[in-house]
């Protein structure tokens, strides 16, 4: 029998960015998704944008998306909240594919939820009607690339949570 | 100097090179434009327009990019100072329209208003080089030399006081996205 993975490999997500042709990370480390930035510095595949806040990190991907590149940014659920006005008026009102990989800090499975963080962000994404996708293991990567996917075929932001423990390979 | 003169200086100069313009340049630099299809009025996001400069300038290191901000603007997105500073694109020029005020809200002072020194907020940030020009001659004459000089470049332009209110930024944003996008993708390199 197969056993069932429990974990969140950074490997896994960096070959399924890669498979979806992301040139760029746009990044503001956080505990969630730092494993994922960590995982591809000095990759020549990406290029790692570090930014200082999170607002700021949507416009640098809108300009990377006009003069042609694919880029992905990658903060907190805490910095998607900073960056509303970003995403509203540039990912929502151009109508351009922006896929985020939100680290969903307070977020358990099998616990109570206390983080305000975490109990705001999923109401927020249905508000403002984003798509989005829960990863909480190896085996859900591949909503990476539905994810891609469906950003590019409605024009519209789609966010990966991500949810899960994770290891560094 | 003048605002619009000030556009008007730029846009004799800026070739084929990409140009963001943002809040009351908006309004201001399709008055003078000489190459529209490169130009990207960005509405919305205040204080963005600077990071959406940097995007174009690391996608398209074959292209100036020119933004044109605010000091207001500027104000609500200082961080980007820095992180331009740590990506140097040596093609992006980055001017500020230093009037002092809110203009598009009616001419309410910035934090700060005349106190501040941009040029040395972007030079202990990082950036390659940075200029400040108070009148029309000076911006002038030393354009060829912004414009070949390895960036980023921050230069601050000292602005009269204006209290007019421009109209409020564009709703037709969306509709020029297309055909920017499809200019910049024919336009060859520099």
């Amino acid at each position: 029998m197969t056993s069932k993975s429990t974990s969140l490999t950074a490997g896994r997500i960096v070959d399924e960015l890669k498979k979806c042709g992301i040139t760029h990370i746009v990044w503001l480390p956080d505990t969630e998704s730092q494993f994922v930035c960590e995982a591809v510095i000095g990759q020549p595949d990406f290029t790692l944008v570090p930014v200082c806040r999170e607002g700021e990190a949507i416009a640098i991907a809108v300009g990377l998306m006009l003069g042609g590149k694919e880029p992905v940014v990658a903060h907190q659920n805490t910095g998607f909240l900073e960056s509303g006005d970003s995403i509203r008026s540039l990912a929502l009102d151009l109508r351009l594919p922006l896929l985020l990989l939100i680290g969903y800090r307070g977020w358990h499975r099998d616990s109570p939820i206390t983080d305000s963080a975490a109990i705001f962000t999923e109401p927020i994404l249905e508000a403002w009607g984003i798509r989005y996708y829960l990863v909480e293991t190896d085996e859900d990567v591949e909503k990476i690339s539905l994810g891609y996917k469906e950003a590019h075929e409605t024009r519209q932001p789609v966010v990966i949570l991500l949810g899960g423990g994770y290891e560094e390979s | 100097m003048d605002s619009l003169e000030a556009q008007k200086v730029i846009s004799r100069h800026r070739g084929d090179a990409v140009i963001v313009t943002t809040m009351s340049t908006n309004f201001e630099w399709p008055q003078v434009s000489t190459n529209p299809d490169m130009d990207l009025m960005f509405s919305g996001a205040m204080g963005k327009a600077s990071s959406v400069g940097l995007g174009l300038a690391l996608a398209r290191p074959d292209k100036k990019v020119i933004v044109l901000d605010g000091d207001g603007s500027l104000l609500m997105n200082l961080g980007s100072l820095v992180t331009i500073a740590n990506m140097a694109p040596p093609n992006l020029i980055h001017f500020v329209f230093e009037n002092g005020v809110y203009r598009t809200t009616g001419g309410q002072p910035i934090p700060s208003a005349g106190r501040i020194s941009f040029t040395d907020l972007a030079a202990a940030a990082g950036y390659a080089s940075v200029r400040e020009f108070e009148d029309l001659e000076s911006l002038e004459g030393n354009m060829k030399t912004v414009l070949n000089e390895v960036g980023p470049t921050l230069v601050c332009l000292k602005l009269v006081p204006v209290s007019d209110r421009s109209p409020f930024p564009l709703t037709t944003f969306l509709s020029i996205i297309p055909r920017f996008k499809a200019a910049l993708q024919r336009s060859s390199s520099t």
